[in-house]
């Protein structure tokens, strides 16, 4: 074989099998699967979000194979562990730039390094929706919060409010109990999105109080959060709610900011792929979990997708 | 190299009476992001060595100086300079982007 030009010192520069962006469930089972295939991934995890949102949650109960339940960053660590124990390159860095036509896919990262592979795995997942009120960015971490696991712990007896009508919000809502006094629960419409077992949970603890449609219309407080005014979404009447903290949790937009105006996306914003498959309108370019999924969104639906991803990537490579 | 650790009894010397600006992370083990953003302080401590120092103060230790600063979200990272706070960064950051943050006090 001849060798043409410079030689290729760093592992940065050699054009890789796959590369998959996102440490979620779906990113690292789309990992294990192409690094079990041989393919060797490097998977970029970020830089202060690896592992995604389970990282932010605490008791995960449905996840198949736990039957005592797992913490969410236990399993992460574990989903982690599998996909490096066959191979699986993990970088602690976050995707700044990708440029995904053609058959050499090429990623830049925030630490400024450059990464090439035949194919892409998106699994960038979603981010919190924001209320979207004046003041929220500045009163963001002084008293709004999006991290129940990580600033229930300053609300110890104080009166708190979760605004958001699924699943997270009543995890959230329960979980803070353990450290407020009260925990109201606004939400906008007369009934939960959420599961049955975790409204009927929420539903029976003592220390919440529902407030059915409303939503939060202002915030208030210097320099941290005093309370909020709602606004009645059926007539449209408001009311002043004292409170020492806001937990939102009124769900997730796919994060797809990274590949807009590359990759196909629905009228949703959510990555458009072929049918059942993980494809997208770019050959070699595949995506899977929250950033496909507009409906189920599990950590075991995104861990489904994310081996699908892995399978039609490894079905790209041998036709290619 | 870890963060020093700094706790009730030590704040007074290791940060309000320091000569140089210290940033204080303000962390719990239970706090998810507070683990991922440790190592890009490491770097950023290593880095920056001549011109900022950076300690932690564990907030389920030290309960009451997390009151007394009015942390309410970790990871928090206060900058200190002469005994008062002049900076308040809340959640974790990439390296680049609390790099840019802290810029008056790296240059």
């Amino acid at each position: 074989m001849k060798i043409h030009g410079a030689p290729r010192f760093s592992q940065e520069f050699a054009l890789r099998e796959v590369i998959i962006i996102g440490s979620g469930p779906a990113g690292y089972t789309a990992a294990i699967y192409t690094a079990r295939a041989g393919l060797k991934p490097l998977l970029i995890a970020s830089s202060v979000e690896a592992g995604g949102e389970l990282m932010k949650t605490t008791e995960v109960e449905n996840f198949p194979g736990f039957p005592e339940g797992v913490m969410g960053p236990s399993l992460m660590a574990n989903f982690q562990e599998q996909a490096e124990k066959f191979g699986t390159e993990v970088l602690l860095d976050d995707v700044v730039e990708v440029s995904l036509e053609g058959d050499v896919k090429v990623v830049k990262t925030g630490l400024g390094a450059t990464y090439e592979a035949k194919t892409v795995i998106l699994a960038t997942g979603a981010a919190y929706r924001e209320l979207g009120v004046p003041r929220e960015k500045e009163l963001s971490g002084f008293g709004v919060s999006w991290c129940a696991t990580c600033d229930g712990f300053f609300f110890r007896d104080r009166t708190i409010a979760v605004v958001g009508g699924g699943d997270s919000a009543m995890e959230e809502a329960n979980f803070l109990t353990r450290f407020a006094s009260k925990v109201y629960l606004v939400h906008r419409r007369d009934s939960f999105k959420a599961s049955k077992i975790m409204a009927e949970r929420a539903l029976a603890n003592p220390k919440i109080e529902v407030v059915w449609n409303n939503e939060v219309a202002e915030l208030h407080g210097e320099g941290k959060l005093t309370g909020v005014t709602l606004r009645n979404t059926v007539d449209g009447t408001t009311s002043k709610l004292d409170l020492d903290g806001l937990f939102v949790a009124i769900g997730n937009d796919p994060r797809v900011e990274l590949v807009r105006g590359q990759v196909n996306l629905s009228s949703e914003n959510f990555i458009q792929v072929d049918g059942r498959s993980s494809k997208t309108n770019i050959p070699g370019v595949f995506a899977c979990g929250d950033v496909i999924d507009p409906s189920y969104r599990q950590a075991i639906t995104a861990a489904a997708s994310g081996c699908v991803a892995a399978l039609d990537a490894e079905h790209y490579l041998n036709d290619h | 190299m870890s963060a020093k650790n700094v706790t009730t009894a030590s704040f007074a010397a290791d940060v309000l009476q320091n000569n140089k600006p210290v940033l204080v992370d303000f962390w719990a083990e239970w706090c998810g992001p507070c683990r991922q953003v440790a190592p890009i302080l490491d770097q950023i401590a290593a880095e920056y060595a001549d011109k900022i120092e950076i300690v932690k103060v564990n907030v389920d230790n030290e309960q009451q100086l997390a009151m007394q600063y009015g942390i309410v979200s970790i990871p928090a990272l206060q900058v200190f300079q002469g005994g008062e706070v002049v900076k308040s960064i809340v959640g974790a950051k990439p390296k680049a982007v609390l790099v840019n943050e802290l810029s008056d006090f790296l240059n």
